[in-house]
């Protein structure tokens, strides 16, 4: 009880420490909602700030190694205990704080470095995601390998000291903006799929790699086809094992789940509001009667979801199984997602159908265009319940 | 408040999903149905069931009870949900002991509480009139000082109880939240007449009729013509251990399910490899995770007093109603022709989760209840 009482009061100072921290460095510009693309940092060495807010919040929130909360300080990051981060997002979130970074570093390299780099991997990479100096993408997919990622056939061939890397990756998001790709390639070409991958980093710089650019239907083209033409890539950047790439890509793509379907939750106006203000109510009720039920059914969906995330972290906290989690997260989150935006559309009317490239309105249109792709970045839904149904439910032959 | 068990909740879970496996399985109600047994569940069990806590787990310990919250009526109310035990837990121990914690004076409190508590006095909440649950449309007449009368349809346990609660229009127009009393009613009163019907899920419920019977001021319950606080706050304590209830036999239902899935074959196969059952038992799988997420929170708030624990219940009644039938449905599905037959037992669970979602508000009054607490 005395111990509990301690860290409740350990745990108040630091709320008290970090909100002073916070309301004196954080740029009053980077307490505004993020409306845009551009209001997003994504670090890199040819990274864009929009204003020079932006480049010190990065920099103030980077010394502290609060762009990851929870890394070891050993190679940059906060250190902080999973309540210390807590009460950092809770006081981020009262002060409306942008996220000072944000990367596929950060959301799915990271965790797989911490796990299987070796000592000089890690040192060597992670402190530059921590400080934003250095931008990753995936390299996963490709034309043949989509939902059957095991099949791919990017191949990396043994030439002593280093690979050779040939092949071609599709649907590399930011590809262009990269500056290395964490990448998966073939090196076993006989026995079981999966047994043959393996997970090797290299630069994007690296004679040989190309990538073209492909629009998507909501206008972005943030992602690419990236080629590679005998690329020499160094042993040294093999991560794990040889042939044991699969687990690599597996773990991270948990990650990569739980960032995709925690999406969702993000802090938006309510839906319910936007429908008072374009809408109105009568007697009390919103005005039209069967999109107020299925802005309803949403909205209460939406909370049970946002309580099962509580939950879950809570279960894993407590130590308890909480199963593939992940899976389940990423099908439900995303397929949510798309209903806000379905919803959104219709609450807005004529309003939303707007369709420019105009960055500083909101772009309705554009975002629930982008959200169709939710369901499928990641491991599309039908895959996701493909997991449940073999890990979690252990029904026959899935 | 994190949203895991405490070591104590779940001592109290292991012990209860023992004790209702073993002592009120389905088999139990299978034979309540058939014998057409004149109470409806088994008084033994009641009294066992009240040693383990269960009849006074709303209780105070000063009062007798095990002080174990809504949370603890919650998981006992999950665990009756898996098994479908025939208990008057929500009717005695959850509705009219909510009733009298929140309006009883110190006398009411301790006469009846202590033996509540003791699995002695069965208590039943009289107070819907119509065949939705409608709260504030109570048309039962309270004329001079005082003489009720009126109908009352589906009446949990009501025609064995000892002793009856029934709101009263005092004052105000039929359906204002303004003017409802609660009083204390003896059903062997005169002019009180009960009908027990036989309702789909083979539980109790049954319609009061109420001719000039009488009642004094000793037998209100809360402040006169402000019923309704009393009221609100018993129907969210019946809606949130509904809704646990309810987990329990979505979850239930859906474990037989899988077991069925991974045993049955058609075309040479399991049928649990066809891909169609499986994304649909998938998507059961996250609904049913859902609802355990907001049934556990929804206790929570509840047993905290929180200031939106209504919206909560509103989520947690509707979420729970319709993943309930949801799941029963899929049951029944996917056990093919045999899931028809009286015979087999999943049959019961999709019985119980319809009359348990039609309770005091289904999925539907529910989601438009969660929007006007919301303003729209
Ligand atoms: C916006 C966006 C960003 C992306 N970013 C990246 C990235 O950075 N790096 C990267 O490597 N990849 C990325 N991807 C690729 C993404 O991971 C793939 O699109 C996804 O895995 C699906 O593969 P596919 O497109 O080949 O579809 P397919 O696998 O061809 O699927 C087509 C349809 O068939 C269904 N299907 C396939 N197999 C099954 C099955 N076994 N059972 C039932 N249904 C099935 C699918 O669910 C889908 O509906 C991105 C995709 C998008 C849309
Ligand atoms: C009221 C009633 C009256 C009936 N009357 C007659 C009658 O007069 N004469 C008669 O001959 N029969 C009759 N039947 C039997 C009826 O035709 C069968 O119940 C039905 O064909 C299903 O077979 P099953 O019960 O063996 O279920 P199963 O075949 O075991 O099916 C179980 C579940 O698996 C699913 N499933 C099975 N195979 C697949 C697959 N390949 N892909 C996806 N899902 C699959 C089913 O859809 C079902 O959900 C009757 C049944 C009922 C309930």
């Amino acid at each position: 009880m005395s111990a509990q009482l301690n860290s409740d009061q350990t745990l108040e100072a630091f709320r008290r420490d970090t909100r002073a921290w916070l309301e004196a460095n954080c740029p009053p510009e980077m307490r505004q909602p993020v409306v845009d693309e551009y209001d997003i940092c994504w670090g890199g060495r040819r990274a864009k700030f929009k204003n020079d807010a932006q480049r010190v919040w990065l920099q103030k929130m980077a010394e502290r190694g609060w762009t990851v909360p929870e890394w070891p300080k050993q190679y940059g990051g906060g250190g902080l205990s999973k309540d210390e981060a807590r009460v950092l997002r809770e006081e981020m979130a009262a002060l409306k704080c942008r996220p000072p970074l944000t990367s596929f570093g950060i959301s799915m390299l990271g965790p797989a470095l911490l796990k299987y780099g070796n000592e000089k991997q890690k040192s060597e990479h992670i402190p530059k995601i921590v400080r934003g100096e250095i931008r990753w993408c995936q390299g996963y997919s490709e034309p043949g390998a989509g939902s059957d990622l095991a099949s791919l056939k990017t191949r990396a061939d043994d030439h002593g000291d280093h690979f050779v890397v040939n092949g071609s990756k599709i649907w590399t998001s930011y590809g262009d903006k990269a500056d290395w790709i964490f990448c998966l390639v073939r090196t076993g070409f006989t026995g079981k799929k999966q047994e043959g991958i393996s997970f090797v980093l290299f630069d994007m710089e690296s004679p040989g790699v190309t990538t073209s650019p492909i629009r998507l239907i909501s206008g972005y083209s943030p992602f690419t086809q990236t080629f590679f033409d005998n690329v020499k890539v160094p042993k040294e950047n093999l991560l794990g094992e040889l042939n044991k790439g699969w687990t690599i890509a597996k773990y991270l793509l948990t990650h990569e789940r739980n960032m995709i379907g925690g999406m969702g939750t993000q802090r938006v106006t309510p839906l319910s509001q936007l429908a008072i203000k374009n809408i109105g109510l009568a007697a009390g009720r919103l005005a039209e009667t069967a999109l107020r039920t299925d802005i309803a059914r949403f909205e209460m969906d939406a909370l049970a979801f946002a309580l099962t995330m509580n939950r879950v972290t809570d279960e894993a906290k407590a130590g308890n199984e909480t199963g593939a989690m992940s899976s389940m997260l990423k099908y439900y989150g995303t397929e949510l997602n798309k209903r806000r935006a379905e919803l959104t559309m219709s609450v807005t009317g004529s309003e939303g159908l707007k369709f420019g490239d105009s960055h500083s309105e909101e772009q309705l249109a554009a975002m629930w265009l982008r959200t169709k792709a939710n369901s499928i970045e990641g491991g599309t839904s039908e895959i996701q319940l493909n997991i449940i149904a073999k890990n979690v439910l252990r029904l026959p032959g899935a | 408040m994190t949203l895991v068990l405490t070591d104590d909740q779940l001592m109290f879970r292991d012990a209860a999903k023992r004790f209702a496996a073993e002592r009120a399985p389905v088999s139990q109600l299978r034979k309540l149905r058939d014998d057409v047994d004149p109470v409806g569940f088994s008084r033994d069990v009641w009294k066992e069931m009240a040693e383990m806590g269960w009849a006074g787990v709303l209780v105070p310990e000063e009062f007798s009870g095990v002080g174990f919250g809504f949370v603890g009526a919650g998981l006992i109310a999950a665990e009756i949900g898996r098994n479908l035990s025939s208990t008057p837990l929500l009717s005695s121990a959850v509705l009219a002991v909510t009733a009298l914690l929140r309006g009883g004076t110190q006398a009411q409190k301790e006469t009846l509480l202590p033996a509540i508590a003791g699995g002695d006095l069965l208590l039943a909440f009289a107070s819907d009139e119509c065949v939705r649950h409608t709260p504030y449309h109570v048309a039962t007449r309270c004329t001079g000082k005082y003489k009720l009368s009126g109908r009352k349809l589906h009446v949990l346990d009501g025609h064995i109880a000892d002793r009856l609660i029934v709101s009263a229009r005092t004052s105000g127009d039929i359906g204002a939240r303004d003017g409802i009393t609660l009083f204390l009613v003896d059903p062997k009163a005169n002019g009180v007449t009960i009908t027990r019907s036989s309702m789909v899920d083979s539980r109790n419920s049954a319609t009061i009729d109420l001719r000039d019977v009488p009642v004094t001021d000793a037998d209100v319950i809360g402040t006169f013509d402000k019923g309704a606080i009393v009221l609100d706050a018993v129907f969210d304590a019946g809606r949130a251990v509904l809704s646990a209830e309810l987990l329990g036999v979505a979850e239930e239902a859906f474990e037989r399910t899988l077991t069925y899935l991974r045993e049955r074959e058609q075309f040479g196969v399991k049928i649990g490899t066809f891909q169609s059952l499986q994304h649909r038992a998938a998507h059961l799988f996250c609904e049913i995770e859902l609802v355990r997420s907001v049934v556990l929170r929804t206790l929570q708030a509840l047993d905290a007093q929180e200031p939106t624990a209504s919206s909560l219940v509103c989520l947690a009644k509707a979420k729970a109603s319709d993943v309930a039938r949801i799941a029963t449905n899929e049951a029944v599905q996917m056990h093919g022709g045999i899931g028809m037959t009286d015979e087999f037992d999943i049959g019961f669970f999709m019985k119980r989760a319809r009359a348990a979602a039609e309770t005091f508000g289904d999925q539907y009054y529910h989601t438009d209840r969660f929007a006007q607490l919301s303003g729209y």
